[in-house]
Formats: C-alpha cells, structure tokens, sequence
C-alpha cells in the first residue's frame, strides 16, 4: 500500500490535469482547480519540511562536532532572530491601527532584511565576477575550434552588451558596431541552440511524464 | 583565523572607517583624473601582459584587487556612456506606452536579494514609469522575498520622486497580494481565480476590501504582465501558462545569466520584450529619460567587462605565443 496509493494518486491527477489541458471544460477544469489548491497547500507545507530538514541537520552537525560546527550555530542562531523579530512585528501589525505586515519598512524585520541578508546574499552573487575574472585569464583558451567559437561569442557579447563596446567601434558603421554584433548573437546562434535543449528537455519531460503518471517510472518513491 | 585572514578584514574594516568618517562625502574625480587614472589601470594592464609573456602568471589576488578596482573606481568618476537600446528593450517601451492610464498591470517579483543589484534598478525605473503614466500595479510574488523587495522598489521610486509619494495611494493605484506557495500552479489557478490564490493582500486586508481589485478576477481583466524573474519558477513558467493558455502579453525583466534562455520566446512573439540584465535596466531608464541606478552601475559594469576580455586577451597571447616557442 506504500507505494500503490501514491502511484494511484499521480495517475489520477496527473490525468486530470492532461484532460483539463485539452479539455478546459466542466467538470475537468473542477478538477485541475482542485488539485492547483491542493498543491498550494502542499508547497507551503514543504517550506516548512525544509526548515525543520536545516534544523535537524544543523543540530546533528553541532552535536556530533563535525568539520565546520560554528557555521550551523550561526545558521540556528540566524534562524531564530529572524524568526522571533518576524513573529513579533506580525504580531504587533496584527492589532495596531491601521494595521501593517511584519515585511512593511520601519519593522524590526524588514531592517534585518535589509541590512543584513540582503548585502549579504549580494555579496555571495557578486563573488562570481572575480572567479570568472580569475578563470578567464587561467583558463579561457582557444584550444580548438569549440572553444574558439566560445570565446569569439563571450568577447562580443560582453563588450557589445556595454557601452564600452560601441565607444571601441564608433568608427565603424552603425551596423557593424559591437552592440549590433552582440544583438546577432543572441538572437540567431544563441536562440538556435536555446530552441534544441528547450526541445530536448520537452520531449524527455513528456516521456518522463507519461511513465510517471502510468506507474512504470517510480524512482520518485525512494526505496523504502 | 590565519594572519593574512585577519590582516585583510583589518584592512577592510579601516577602509570602512575611513569611506564613513574620514570621507564622509561622496568624491568625484574630474574627467581628467578620471582619464589619467584609466590610462594608470591600461599600464598595469601592459605589465601583466609583458610578464605573462616571460611565462609568470600573475596570481589570484592580484586578479581579483584588479576587478575589485574596476568595479569601485567608476562610482567616483564624473563619466557618461551612450547605452546602447537593444530591440527587446524597445519592445517593453513600446508596449508600455501603447498602455493608456488605469490600465491594470500585474507585476510578479520573482527574485531575491542576491539578485537585487541587477533587477531592482529596472524595477524601480518600471515603478516610476507604471506610476507616472497612470498604471495600476498589483503586485505579487512566485519567490517568498519578491513582494518585500517590490515594497522596496515603490519606496527607492518614492524616494526619487517624491511627488508620486503624494499622488499614489496604495488600494487605489497599487496593491501587494505577497507570496504564495505552488509556483506555476500559482499561475494556472489564477488564470481561473486570483481570490482563490490570494484571498488577502501583505497587510491582511480582504481581497473585496481592496478597491483595484474591484473587477479583476483573472488573466482577462489585465492589460499586461511584466515579470521580474531570477530563475524558476520565473519567466518561462509565466509564458508556458499566462501568454501560451490565458493570451496574457507579458514583458520580462531578466538578470543577464537567464536572458539568453528567454530569447526563444523572444523570436516566437511569446513575451513582448525583454530587459536582460543591469544594460536592460540602463537602456529602459535611457527611454524612460529617468536615469536611476543602472545608468551608474553600468559604468562600473561596462569596466568590469573589459577587464575580462583585457584577461582573456593576455591569457590567450601568452598560451599562443608559448605553443609558437615549443613548436
């Protein structure tokens, strides 16, 4: 029964969502609104399955003092702040007038949010632009003609998507400028080989579908 | 810690006590500092080249203190660049215009913070131009920080402009409706029902409550879309359900990593117009003649570049020339 009633249960909706797809009518379309409220609900609940999942990993980490230990106090510590600061400014928006979300500017939260995760997490994104730098000058090479047509496109694209492209190219015609070379790339290549993986994954994708809906793909499961 | 570890945030934390209190104002270098200071960048530039040529790569640090200079030194210099209008930015320009006042506009924040540098400029510039002409915004968000950082966006254009603080009055010309959970299937039901998605907005308030959303019950009672995405669920999922089921004309904002995978929709009419990246954010602000924080990061950006291509170019003349000396 384990593994039977989650296979009925996809062979059902999923179903019903590819009758309602073809067939937007009653009763169908009932029957896909009722599963996309369901699946809100379950997507919210997963949230919830994620935290508890970094807590418990976190906790094993910091009690089993495995390498790295002081960054899962600060992960659990994070956590809590943020949670409390959240809970008590809801709270508080809840029954003041008029009444205002814990996420509203002025709270407690939302300066949290803004002068501590956002430069944070930006600061992580923004760390990228030094490894390409390094890795471009180590290891970008044009070592045979894949990796020639590769740097050609990233030379193009990067100066051509910049203002500086067309400063370096002002002698040439409009035409032939760095920004127009780059516009070419992305709109003939770049889309050109966008459209064969988006047509490799769709095909694989409904080929995966359809298993999964008729029983015969059940890796989803796990292996209990 | 080791010692180098410690010296560097030493070092970092004296810059900082010195940006904040020793030079409290911003400075501006003239264009001729500015122009002494790029040739300056230019010489180390040939050094490295003339040394990577002897067969000694410089090192990592010295890499990243070069990107690091090319990225800070362009807030202080007093430059202007033509940025370039690509097509698909004309496009998003064009449709908005098209858009005449009290047309309602959905505008899905689809991002977080560490993609914020590049999509909250160009969501500011849409607020100040949806605001100025009249637009009505609801405002929602397939990823959990997307509405926190739309209220930061209406509260950086509010800032900018503060006569639309004056003039725009939440309820009436914008609305919040917040997260919720279920990423496409967010869409696909609220092609059939927006209560049944999000039955309060941000601050709890009914959505009957709530006097823009008076007519609106789906896709068909707006006029237009426009996306901010950083990955998924994002872009792709608004075409494949809101534009290719529900007919809606959705324009993108795009952080440049995910611009070029939206361009098939692009080519095919599915989106109306695409802003890929700060140079998207730049260029809706060169046609909203409202330059923001994209026209400065731009500069900043467009040096950062070229430092690269200066890398591959130096990286690529030495591998070559070794390959020759081998031979």
């Amino acid at each position: 029964m384990k593994r039977e009633i989650p296979v009925a249960i996809t062979f059902i909706v999923g179903t019903a969502y590819l009758i309602a797809y073809f067939i937007p009518h009653k009763p169908f379309n009932y029957f896909e609104n009722w599963f996309n409220d369901w699946f809100a609900v379950i997507a919210a609940f997963a949230i919830w399955l994620g935290v508890l999942n970094l807590i418990k990993i976190s906790t094993i980490k910091i009690f089993q003092k495995k390498p790295d230990w002081p960054y899962s106090v600060l992960i659990i510590i994070s956590f809590v702040i943020i949670v409390f600061f959240g809970f008590y400014e809801g709270y508080k928006g809840l029954y003041a007038h008029p009444s205002y979300s814990f996420r509203d500017p002025g709270t407690s939260f939302d300066w949290l949010y803004v002068n501590v995760y956002t430069p944070l997490s930006a600061t992580m994104f923004a760390l990228l632009a030094f490894f390409v730098a390094s890795a471009s000058y180590r290891a970008f090479r044009a070592r045979n003609f894949e990796a020639t047509l590769l740097l050609l496109a990233a030379f193009f694209v990067m100066l051509g998507r910049v203002p500086v492209g067309d400063i370096l190219t002002s002698w040439l015609p409009h035409q032939y400028q760095l920004s127009q070379w780059a516009n070419w790339i992305m709109n003939v290549p770049n889309t050109a080989g966008q459209r064969a993986i988006m047509i490799g994954i769709a095909l694989g994708l409904v080929s995966t579908s359809l298993r999964i809906i008729l029983g015969l793909e059940r890796s989803y499961l796990g292996n209990d | 810690m080791k010692r180098n570890e410690v010296i560097t945030v030493g070092l970092l934390v004296f810059l900082v006590f010195i940006l904040k209190f020793i030079i409290p104002k911003p400075v501006q270098l003239s264009y001729t500092v500015s122009m002494i200071t790029i040739i300056l960048l230019g010489l180390v530039f040939v050094y490295i080249l003339i040394r990577t040529l002897q067969g000694r790569l410089i090192g990592r640090r010295v890499v990243f203190l070069l990107v690091g200079i090319s990225l800070s030194l362009p807030f202080f210099m007093k430059l202007t660049l033509n940025i370039p209008v690509s097509p698909e930015v004309r496009s998003v320009y064009d449709a908005l215009q098209k858009l005449p006042p009290g047309s309602k506009v959905l505008a899905s924040f689809d991002y977080d913070p560490p993609s914020a540098p590049e999509l909250q400029p160009m969501a500011v510039a849409f607020m100040k131009y949806a605001f100025d002409h009249g637009l009505k915004v609801i405002i929602m968000g397939l990823w959990p920080q997307g509405p926190q950082q739309a209220d930061q966006a209406i509260q950086s254009a509010f800032k900018a402009e503060p006569s639309l603080k004056k003039k725009i009055k939440y309820g009436r010309d914008y609305v919040n409706l917040g997260f919720q959970a279920g990423n496409e299937f967010v869409i696909l039901r609220m092609g059939e029902s927006f209560k049944a998605m999000f039955p309060s907005d941000l601050n709890n308030t009914p959505y009957d409550s709530i006097p823009l959303l008076n007519n609106v019950s789906n896709f068909s009672n707006l006029d237009f879309c426009m996306n901010f995405s950083a990955g998924k669920p994002g872009t792709a999922e608004w075409v494949q359900i809101a534009v290719d089921r529900f007919k809606l004309p959705v324009a993108a904002g795009n952080t440049a990593v995910q611009a070029p995978m939206v361009y098939p929709y692009l080519n095919s009419h599915q989106l109306v117009g695409l802003l890929g990246g700060m140079s998207g954010g730049a260029a809706f602000e060169k046609l909203t003649k409202k330059p923001g924080k994209a026209t400065t990061y731009i500069l900043s950006q467009s040096f950062a570049h070229t430092v690269i291509v200066i890398f591959i170019i130096i990286g690529n003349i030495a591998y070559f020339s070794r390959k020759k000396e081998n031979k």
